[in-house]
């Protein structure tokens, strides 16, 4: 008789497995049920965003941000206009600032909707989805009827909003955050207090606030933690300096505390929705500069100096000065951000990508090291993680 | 006191049954959201991005002069475009011809036809069985045109005050 050994065993969990939150490969090496190393392989949804954009005019930069975070699409354009707009020094008029804080918010409740009830469903909650998928319906119709797409916006264009918001539209999205807080409350009746869903999660992938800001975490993983970091508070862009809302932190950083974080934002965001769609002023939705934004249609029609400038910004697009600019905004998932270099053409010279989702999923190993294999699956349902903008 | 009243909670699955109740008051009480997809179909608005077409003026002509603005704009590269002179001095297109595994329905298109001749317009049901189905020219496009003529001229006058 030999002596007995044990090995670690490894498995590869994903790209294909429902639990991986799209193409995540990851590498487990578990003893017993207990995973020893997690290691994450990314890329399988590369798509060569960056140095696409380099070859794009800015105008047509903006239809590649939506597909980067494919659920909270405008947030990402949000951040690539406004970076835009500060090398090129152009002040969006207020209603193009708050149709932009309103279309955000909404971002945000889309994506929080799908992170929450995804989530619970991974531990084994399956009514979530289907209320919360009723509610993401409205507002992907809400999407629809201002730009065109339920998923890939392009709304947002540097300057301000691509058209004006169409009669009733925010009659109706106030009537509908009217009656979101009542979804959440009975979504939380099945959740929040279940026995099943807090053994899941309670003391689950443990960040501590050193830990979070270590590894580089930003948004609702990063409040979950305990740190109050919100950059629309921190360093308010838009009109947020105007707006009135809290910041929901989390005190212990585990897979529970993330789920509660989220959940209150939404009722956070609901408030500046509410706030947006009764405060919106009235004027021009973008710049009048014609040398950035399109002149309208029946004006290109009819004058020549109108149509000019409408093929010049069709085809060339408009040049920006040269110089540098790292803008950040606070899309759902964290911290997104263009580091945008511009040499004075009309194609950004490069434009580098900050997705909050590949700091956390880089925390994962940290994160599931001494759990078990089903806890893997509710840390990566609880960071928030989607690949289009992880694998770019 | 919060003892006792936690630990009764926990022993009577309180929160459990709250959950179950709502659940039922949902499964008897709210009307179904579901529609019956192929003879139901959700609304849609006047900017919604479909399929391509293009249109032509009211007497037969086509709208498309071949200006190739949306060959220029389209992020995708997905459009190509030869222009011609036509006997009578016109200038049109020879060959349109979207490639619609490439396009990514940004729109960009439509706004930058000067003579409203692409347009994307409300049809979503154009999934084919093959892949050399999705490579639209022009007489292809301008069926789209014809057969959808009516809704897209309703869509642009519905949209017109706000582009």
């Amino acid at each position: 008789m030999g002596e007995a050994k044990s090995h670690n065993y490894t498995i590869n969990l994903g790209p294909q497995h429902p639990s991986a939150h799209g193409v995540l490969r990851l590498v487990l090496e578990m003893s017993g049920e207990v995973v020893e190393r997690a290691d994450p392989h990314i890329g399988l949804l590369h798509r060569g965003t960056e140095k696409l954009i380099e070859h794009k005019t800015y105008q047509q930069a903006t239809p590649y941000f939506d597909r980067l975070d494919y659920v909270g699409t405008m947030n990402q354009e949000h951040a690539f206009v406004l970076a835009a707009e500060k090398l090129l020094g152009v002040v969006v008029p207020p209603r193009g600032q708050m149709i932009r804080t309103l279309y955000c918010e909404i971002g945000r409740v889309l994506n929080h909707i799908l992170n929450i009830t995804a989530y619970v469903m991974d531990v084994g909650g399956m009514t979530p989805i289907l209320w919360g998928f009723e509610e993401r319906e409205k507002l992907m119709a809400f999407y629809e009827r201002v730009c065109g797409a339920r998923l890939h916006a392009n709304y947002f264009r540097v300057g301000g909003v691509a058209f004006d918001l169409p009669a009733g539209l925010l009659e109706d999205i106030a009537t509908w955050a009217a009656a979101f807080p009542k979804v959440l409350d009975d979504i939380e009746t099945l959740v929040t207090e279940n026995r099943i869903f807090k053994q899941r999660t309670v003391d689950i992938g443990i960040v501590s606030r050193e830990q979070a800001l270590d590894w580089g975490f930003s948004g609702p993983n990063l409040r979950a933690s305990g740190l109050a970091w919100d950059l629309r508070k921190a360093q308010p862009y838009e009109c947020y300096a105007d707006l009135d809302f809290d910041i929901p932190v989390g005190k212990h950083g585990d897979c529970y505390d993330r789920y509660l974080v989220r959940m209150a934002e939404m009722r956070e965001s609901v408030k500046l929705i509410r706030q947006c769609a009764a405060k919106m002023p009235g004027g021009p939705c973008k710049v009048e500069d014609r040398k950035v934004s399109p002149p309208p249609r029946a004006e290109m029609k009819r004058s020549m100096e109108a149509l000019i400038h409408h093929f010049k910004l069709f085809t060339e697009g408009f040049h920006v000065p040269a110089g540098e600019t790292y803008t950040a905004v606070e899309a759902p998932k964290g911290e997104f951000a263009v580091y945008l270099v511009s040499d004075g053409t009309n194609k950004p010279y490069r434009c580098k990508i900050r997705a909050p989702g590949y700091a956390h999923l880089q925390a994962l190993e940290m994160m599931t090291k001494g759990h078990m294999l089903a806890d893997v699956v509710a840390v990566i349902g609880s960071i928030d993680i989607v690949f289009g903008e992880i694998d770019r | 006191m919060s003892f006792i009243n936690r630990t009764a909670r926990a022993f009577l699955l309180a929160e459990l049954v709250q959950g179950l109740a709502c659940t039922l008051k949902y499964f008897f009480f709210k009307p179904a959201v579901t529609i019956n997809y192929p003879f139901e179909k959700g609304p849609l608005s006047p900017r919604f991005r479909g399929e391509h077409a293009l249109r032509r003026y009211a007497n037969g002509e086509e709208r498309c002069i071949a200006c190739k603005l949306c060959e220029a704009v389209c992020p995708a590269l997905a459009i190509t475009i030869d222009g011609e002179t036509r006997a009578d001095g016109s200038r049109r297109a020879r060959r349109y011809d979207i490639d619609m595994t490439k396009c990514i329905y940004c729109g960009f298109c439509q706004e930058a036809c000067p003579v409203d001749a692409i347009v994307e317009g409300p049809n979503f049901e154009y999934a084919t069985e093959s892949r050399a189905e999705l490579m639209y020219n022009k007489a292809k496009l301008l069926a789209n045109g014809d057969r959808w003529e009516s809704e897209l001229a309703a869509r642009i006058e519905a949209d017109a005050p706000y582009r």
